[in-house]
Order: structure tokens, then C-alpha cells, then sequence
């Protein structure tokens, strides 16, 4: 059973429209004790049939170690959203509600390789030396 | 998400969105109450929804905290 209806696949599909370059969902999931690592599957699955740039690599968080280390993965449902580069954007746990038009959002904005911030963001993020890592917490709304 | 966006623009930086409910032992170790809640490099924090100038200085807290 689909977890987009009708209505929500033509918005998404309207809203994924005129991706210039491809992006890749790369999802981590599990067999076993993850309450939402099927469903986070399948929703990337359907976002990617909505739309020719999408695509999506699935892998598993015990089998797959070498992945797991790639893209810095520390626990599941996780999903990478790469584009032309791995740009460290993830997302963990089941992306609902909010949380979903971030995706999409992502989605857009990692295709595009370029966002538009302040000029002081800027000249700050140009004269980083050493990594920095956010984490934003998110409930389901 | 602007966190994101930081880190489509900068190859230093790494960004996550977290679903809280799903990890609890990670909102209990970060005190996550209201959301969102931003932890960054795991010693700054902001809560709320920030707007950039707003994110930009706990950014500058963060680097200047190692």
C-alpha cells in the first residue's frame, strides 16, 4: 500500500519538477528492532518514482559497514541526500510531516548545489578551519 | 532546513535533521523538551526555530569552544 496519496504524489511531483542535476537518496535501514525502516524505505522508493533525477541506494546498517563508514551513518532510519558531492546532508528517523517538505526541500537545494545566505554566513563558513557538525532535533508534527 | 543548507555550502560542515521521538536516548542526553533544538559540535545549543544571524553566532560559539 502506497504511503503518498494521489493528491500528496501530484504536489511532490510538481514540486520535484525541472531538478537540474541528479540527486541520490542513500538509505540506511535494518532488518530487525527498527520501528520505521520500512516505511522510511518505502517513502524514498516513492519520491523517487515521481521523478527521473531521483534516485535511491538502499543499504544495510550491519551488512553494509564499508557504506555505513562512507557516509558517516551512526544509527537508522538515516537517509543521505547526495547530489553532485556528498554535502554531510542527513536525516534520521522517518521524515514526516515537517519534516517531509524539508526533504524535499534538500532534495531541490542539493540538486542545485548552491544555497543563498548572508554574506557574513558566508565569509564565516570560508573561514572554517575545523569541521562543524549541527544536529537538529525534530518532532513529528 | 538552514542547518542543510550550511552544509551544501561548506565542506566543512555536517548537518542532521533528527526525528527525537525515535532516538530518546538522544534527546535525553541533549535535553531536548521543546523542538527544534539544534546541538552543535555537542557543546552549543539553540532552541527554537533560530534565524540565520541568530545560528551564525551560536556557529561562532562553537568554534571558538575548541
Amino acid at each position: 500500500m502506497p504511503l503518498l496519496d494521489d493528491n500528496t504524489r501530484e504536489l511532490v511531483a510538481a514540486e520535484l519538477a525541472g531538478l537540474k542535476n541528479p540527486v541520490k537518496l542513500v538509505m540506511f535501514t535494518q532488518e530487525f528492532e527498527c520501528q520505521y525502516c520500512g516505511e522510511t524505505r518505502h517513502l524514498c522508493e516513492e519520491i523517487a518514482e515521481l521523478s527521473d533525477q531521483i534516485s535511491v541506494e538502499v543499504y544495510d546498517f550491519v551488512a553494509d559497514k564499508d557504506k555505513v563508514d562512507e557516509y558517516g551513518i551512526d544509527k537508522v532510519p538515516a537517509i543521505a541526500v547526495v547530489g553532485a558531492k556528498d554535502y554531510g546532508v542527513r536525516l534520521y528517523g522517518i521524515p514526516s510531516g515537517y519534516e517531509f517538505a524539508a526533504l524535499l526541500n534538500d532534495v531541490k537545494t542539493v540538486s542545485a548545489g548552491e544555497v543563498e545566505l548572508m554574506p557574513e554566513t558566508t565569509a564565516f563558513l570560508e573561514g572554517l578551519k575545523e569541521p562543524l557538525h549541527i544536529q537538529v532535533y525534530v518532532t513529528p508534527t | 532546513m538552514l542547518a542543510h543548507d550550511l552544509a551544501i555550502a561548506s565542506d566543512m560542515v555536517t548537518a542532521d535533521m533528527v526525528e527525537a521521538t525515535e532516538f530518546p536516548h538522544l534527546a535525553q542526553k541533549y535535553r531536548v523538551m521543546g523542538v527544534p533544538r539544534s546541538v552543535i559540535n555537542e557543546t552549543v545549543h539553540q532552541e527554537g526555530a533560530a534565524p540565520e544571524p541568530m545560528l551564525l553566532e551560536r556557529l561562532k560559539e562553537a568554534v571558538e569552544a575548541n
